[in-house]
């Protein structure tokens, strides 16, 4: 008997009240006694080599109590990289970072050398004075120009720029273009963003001298990977290394990954034998913390007379940046993302990896997913405009049907799995948003807005999405001796209240409130094992997890009480923190009891067959991906004259399966969707032909803002997946991945007068502006 | 991203904060420090000494008498955004000070650190240019005024000597009924200014354009007043016409690019929001006129 | 460089509480709260003025801990995200209402968020939503794309409206 009384309600976070009112524990934020803190010595130059620094006067400095480079490090350290994240076959160069460069730096802002004070003004002041004898080198500055030859290589040691190189596909491409009525090409050329959680990373760390133990703390989302690292790196076991995640402020995907801090900032606490803090500051956030989304597509789609899609092929560079921390998944992601909800009989597509000499890439909201959806949904409004079809309808005409789930695409996706669609209504997702939107109503609304001299347009912006990747997340729930029940997980929250979704469904399991259960995640020293929070697969692996170790605790709960009473299983109930005997005048125990007898009182005896403690743990491992999926219509209005564009009208349709708690998945999708603004109007790394990045401030850098992110439209579908117990999908990215493609088509729209393609996002006014001028230019050229 | 070192002096009047300008090496005055000290933590500033001005209760405060304004160097932006008695007879700088920043920023941020910092985006300069203002600067030795127009020595390089404070900023104001207009382009609010214009109008008693007087900024060294444009303006009547010629020389000139903007961009928008602030500027005023 | 550090003592009121510390002259406000009087509540997103996180109240107005330094509050009040709720713990309107709306997600850019609000709505209890927006455009939020901050900044200018009147 499950109850439902939490999953599916708005239930109110448990996260709330501390953080609203400063009580939230933040890594800057951590008073640990003698506590020394750090600032790094970063490279001023996009590639140079260097062999000496010298350090003799930072080091002399009043409060300084240590500079080191990679000279310094410990023995273990000395010729070791940080960790590849995702190995690949297709890898040509697995190359990482050093914990600090030994004698070449391949980005702006990779470190060179480490400073500890009594506080980071001082070790600011003393980084001032480090000085290395920097031999500069040409720097590869974009992934297109990088794959040219005679293009500079990214690292010295090698003899082009190519990290890896897949090829996808599946069906005949060649007949299909042959046998096409009409063929569509296009190259997009989605540019690099950044995460900006509003906390930059962080690290501290202590090590007990006594137990040869580390304690690190570090606002990551992968504290697992962390542990790994550092206990690979100083061969230790895993008892020896306990990594915590404290509140983290926001993450994004660049948290999802090992950094050289991760790695340093111990060894410093080791050698100085004191705790040593690193608290990223915003430059240094713009300057090494990895970025994405910067890719080429040469893509060309064929149909037949009626917009009916036969084949897609093209080529795909991506930009790894200056390492592979995380391999090659997302280009990946990329290629297998692309032909979203729609039938594609016959698909290719050439991948290059390049090396840049700029910040690494890793998955950043949405993981090469949003380009991929660019180029697929501008592909559908070029044949929607090749053929004088209506962009709906020409999607209409080629999406999955519900009747055909589960559908194979034909592809393997990143987990090994095939590309196998479990559930989702494409064609009703698309009706729905459109409805919400008035899109029917539009071309009126936009005759009316013309003849006012107002350029109002429409975009649509289709998508799917692999969610809930395993290979697992665990979760031990225990009932406490003092009553509460507590439940500890591997996964790492950064702002999407997994304390409130996971105690909503063990608390329908348990039959207790919310309130009555502790949640403790994100550390290594309650959870073994830990896969971490990307992919959008928490609620899906840790929330099934809970479920069924829920289910299991139930039982051992009920089977106790059972034999205390000496009763059958079945006549005992749980009741807001006890186990009664069904019926008005039933005897009861409470958890409290319950518990303090079952964890080792003398005298007491189990049970026959029950196991000690009340706890129970499991771990989720889903056969596959899960799909989610949704159709997002972006309104807006531009200003033709100076390129400004406003946002209208936003209007969401979002399948994530099974909604455990609305209000929450609303915040995610609202929030995915001002990410997605930002990247198809805002947001853009600029870096000059040396690879020197120009956009290192928020000043330059344009985050959206209250005033720029219109209140979305949000309807809920839900297609329940059989992949796990909870029939949920992942929510925590599908707001931003189909917003570029939907607001860029919208900006397009409002500019069909001018007869214009846009073809990269971010489209600034700027762009925009240049865009009318070059298709007046054209028109006057015609006649 | 801490500050480097400096010692901090807090000057308690005028006279305390001139002798410590003349005395102090390599010393900066410190405002409303929404400017200075977001480069001194980026470290692209480093002092050894700084003055802090905002106990200096003597130079803040807006007088308004005979018809002429003095604003005080260390008033607030916000008290020059909220003020209802300037928002009535110079009603542009309520517009303009609707584009300075943040509400958290204004209330820091003064009309003097706004004029020595001299930003060529910034919209105080570009008032203070407007209205042909005058800036007062106080040093040991006594008080010098400068015009406006001869302050501004080059990019973000006002006229100001070591040792001196800026203290004041005073302006004539325009006739009653005279029209205004100031917007300026950005893709977010309170951002440094792409380009932007402000337009102040009178018109005479046959609906001509008696004066003009407009200036564009972000777009070069400093705030750039247009004395070409306003001299086609001055004695015609308005019309869509005049105001697109006014707007294209208005554009017809150098501005600057940067990594993110332009030169052309620049241009282009200086032209639509010439004809833009024009328009509604002349439209005020003939509102006014007719009331 | 000096070779002592410049630093002094100061004395401020902050969240009714006085205090009288030292600190280096080199110190925001924001640093000064959270290392020299240990309130972590207030903190710093970007250090150069933008993003709003590190916004405090001085003498009731909100201003950037960051682009303040702590030597020039001698004398004020302070208040901080520690000092919203009442004495007994209640949670202010203001605090009341994000609860209530999700009005946060990581929760790291709230403090500054509400002391922006605690003194806008303070002035301006009648503000309506583009008022509100536009109050709020010196924070940035990356979690929540703000639609829920504004209707908790609607709902908790309701509410005092409705305290005003009773």
């Amino acid at each position: 008997m499950s109850s439902t009384a939490f999953v599916g309600q708005r239930v109110k976070r448990l996260e709330d009240p501390d953080l609203l009112t400063g009580k939230g524990q933040f890594l800057d934020d951590l008073k640990l006694p003698g506590l020394l803190e750090a600032a790094f010595v970063r490279s001023p130059f996009a590639h140079a080599t260097f062999t000496e620094i010298d350090a003799e006067e930072a080091r002399a400095m009043p409060g300084v109590h240590a500079v080191l480079t990679a000279r310094d490090l410990p023995a273990e350290m000395q010729g070791q990289r940080i960790l590849l994240q995702v190995p690949h076959p297709q890898i040509t160069n697995a190359v990482t970072q050093e914990p600090l460069a030994s004698r070449e730096v391949c980005f702006v802002g990779e470190a060179v050398a480490v400073v500890i004070a009594d506080n980071r003004h001082l070790a600011e002041d003393a980084a001032e004075r480090v000085i290395v004898d920097w031999e500069p080198l040409p720097a590869a500055s974009h992934c297109d120009a990088a794959l040219k030859p005679g293009a500079p290589v990214t690292h010295s040691s090698m003899t082009d720029n190519i990290a890896g190189r897949l090829n996808l596909g599946y069906g005949d491409v060649d007949a299909a273009f042959r046998n096409a009525a009409h063929v569509v090409e296009e190259r997009y050329a989605p540019h690099r963003g950044t995460g900006h959680p509003m906390e930059c990373r962080g690290v501290a760390a202590v090590y007990d001298v006594v137990g040869d133990a580390f304690r690190i703390w570090t606002s990551t989302q992968t504290p697992h990977n962390t542990q790994r690292a550092v206990i690979d790196m100083f061969g230790l076991s895993e008892d020896k290394v306990r990594v915590i995640t404290p509140d983290v402020g926001g993450g994004f995907g660049p948290k999802n990954q090992v950094y050289p801090e991760e790695l340093v900032i111990p060894a410093a606490a080791r050698l100085l034998g004191r705790p040593v803090k690193w608290a990223e500051d915003r430059r240094e956030h713009f300057l090494t913390t990895t970025q994405e989304r910067d890719q080429v597509w040469d893509v060309a789609a064929a149909v037949d007379a009626d917009g009916v899609l036969l084949g897609v092929k093209g080529t795909l560079i991506h930009d790894a940046g200056a390492y592979l921390p995380w391999g090659i998944i997302m280009p990946y992601i990329s290629a297998t993302t692309l032909p979203g909800p729609y039938k594609l009989p016959a698909y290719r597509m050439a991948v290059t990896v390049a090396f840049t000499n700029l910040v690494p890439t890793t998955p950043l909201r949405g993981a090469g997913r949003p380009q991929a959806v660019f180029a697929m949904e501008r592909l559908m409004d070029a044949v929607a405009q090749k053929l004088g079809l209506d962009p709906a309808e020409v999607r209409r005409r080629n999406f999955i049907q519900a009747d055909e789930m589960p559908y194979d695409m034909g592809l393997t996706y990143r987990d090994g799995a095939p590309v196998m669609y479990d559930t989702g209504d494409y064609p009703q997702a698309q009706a729905l948003a459109l409805a919400k939107a008035g899109y029917d109503d539009f071309p009126a609304r936009q005759k009316a807005a013309l003849a006012q001299g107002r350029h109002i347009g429409i975009g649509i912006g289709n998508y799917v999405e692999g969610t809930g990747l395993g290979p697992f997340e665990g979760a031990t729930i225990r009932i406490l001796t003092n009553g509460r029940v507590a439940i500890y997980t591997g996964a790492a929250a950064a702002g999407q209240a997994h304390r409130t979704t996971l105690a909503q469904i063990c608390a329908d399991e348990m039959n207790v409130d919310v309130t009555d259960i502790d949640v403790v995640g994100g550390d290594t020293g309650v959870m073994p094992r830990g896969a971490g929070t990307y992919a959008s697969r928490i609620t899906v692996n840790a929330g099934s997890s809970v479920r069924v170790a829920s289910i299991e605790l139930r039982g051992k709960a009920l089977a106790l009480a059972a034999a205390k009473f000496d009763v059958k299983p079945e006549d005992v109930e749980l009741t807001h923190g006890a186990v009664r005997i069904k019926g008005e005048q039933g005897d009861s125990i409470t958890f409290e009891e319950l518990a303090k007898m079952t964890s080792g009182m003398p005298g007491y005896a189990l049970p026959k067959g029950v196991k000690p403690d009340l706890e129970a743990s499991g771990y989720f491992t889903p056969p596959q991906a899960t799909y989610s999926n949704g159709s997002h219509v972006a309104e807006v209005e531009v200003d033709a004259e100076t390129g400004q564009v406003k946002i209208l009208k936003y209007t969401v349709v979002h399948d994530c399966g099974t909604v455990i708690n609305p209000m929450l998945v609303d915040g995610q999708v609202q929030g995915g969707v001002a990410h997605g603004i930002g990247n198809a109007l805002l947001e853009r790394m600029v870096f000059d032909a040396d690879a020197n990045p120009l956009t290192t401030t928020f000043a330059d850098y344009l985050m959206p803002t209250a005033e720029l992110v219109p209140d979305c439209d949000i309807v809920h579908m839900e297609s329940p997946t059989p992949l796990n117990p909870l029939g949920a999908k992942g929510a925590g990215e599908g707001g931003t991945i189909p917003a570029p493609a939907a607001i860029v088509a919208a900006v397009e729209s409002a500019l069909t007068p001018f007869g214009l393609r846009i073809t990269d996002c971010p489209i600034t006014p700027q762009r925009i502006v240049e865009l009318i001028q070059t298709a007046q230019e054209t028109i006057q050229e015609d006649h | 991203m801490k500050p480097a070192p400096f010692t901090y002096h807090r000057a308690g009047s005028l006279a305390e904060a001139a002798e410590m300008a003349a005395t102090l090496d390599n010393a900066r005055l410190l405002s409303g420090g929404q400017s200075l000290m977001a480069m001194m933590n980026l470290r692209y500033v480093a002092v050894d000494h700084l003055i802090d001005l905002n106990p200096v209760a003597e130079i803040a405060g807006i007088a308004i008498d005979g018809g002429r304004v003095t604003l005080g160097a260390m008033t607030r932006q916000r008290a020059v955004l909220e003020s209802d008695a300037l928002a009535a007879c110079c009603p542009i700088l309520r517009e303009a000070l609707g584009f300075v920043g943040h509400v958290q920023t204004r209330n820091r941020g003064t009309v003097g650190g706004s004029l020595a910092h001299l930003d060529p985006a910034a919209e105080l300069p570009g008032m203070a240019a407007l209205l042909d203002a005058e800036i007062t600067l106080t040093s040991r030795g006594g008080a010098r005024t400068v015009a406006m127009a001869d302050y501004p020595q080059g990019y973000m390089t006002p006229d100001i000597v070591d040792g001196e404070i800026l203290t004041s900023v005073a302006f004539d104001l325009w006739p009653e009924g005279h029209g205004w207009d100031f917007r300026e382009f950005a893709q977010r609010h309170g951002d440094f200014a792409m380009a932007g214009v402000g337009s102040l109008i009178a018109l005479d008693a046959d609906g001509r354009i008696g004066r003009a007087a407009v200036i564009l900024i972000g777009v070069g060294d400093g705030p750039l007043r247009l004395r070409d444009v306003e001299d086609i303006l001055t004695d015609e009547a308005p019309s869509g016409a005049l105001f697109a010629a006014a707007a294209a020389m208005a554009a017809a000139r150098p501005m600057s690019a940067d990594a993110l903007v332009t030169e052309a961009y620049r241009q282009h928008l200086s032209r639509v929001l010439v004809r833009r602030s024009l328009t509604r500027a002349c439209a005020r005023a003939t509102e006014a006129a007719h009331a | 460089m000096p070779d002592a550090l410049p630093r002094r003592r100061i004395t401020l009121t902050v969240n009714g509480k006085e205090h009288s510390a030292e600190t280096e002259d080199r110190y925001s406000l924001a640093d000064f709260l959270r290392h020299g009087l240990g309130l972590t509540g207030t903190h710093l997103g970007c250090e150069h003025g933008v993003c709003g996180a590190c916004t405090v109240l001085v003498n009731g107005e909100a201003v950037r801990g960051c682009l303040m330094l702590a030597v020039q509050a001698e004398g004020c009040r302070v208040t901080t995200i520690e000092g919203l709720a009442d004495d007994d713990g209640a949670l202010s309107p203001l605090q009341q209402a994000f609860m209530d709306n999700h009005g946060l997600q990581c929760g790291f850019c709230t403090p500054g968020i509400l002391t922006t609000l605690t003194a806008y709505l303070r002035d301006h209890p009648n503000a309506d939503e583009p008022e509100i927006r536009e109050a709020l455009s010196g924070n940035i939020c990356r979690c929540t794309g703000y639609d829920t901050i504004v209707r908790a900044a609607l709902a908790a200018a309701r509410t005092i409206r409705e305290g005003a009147k009773a």
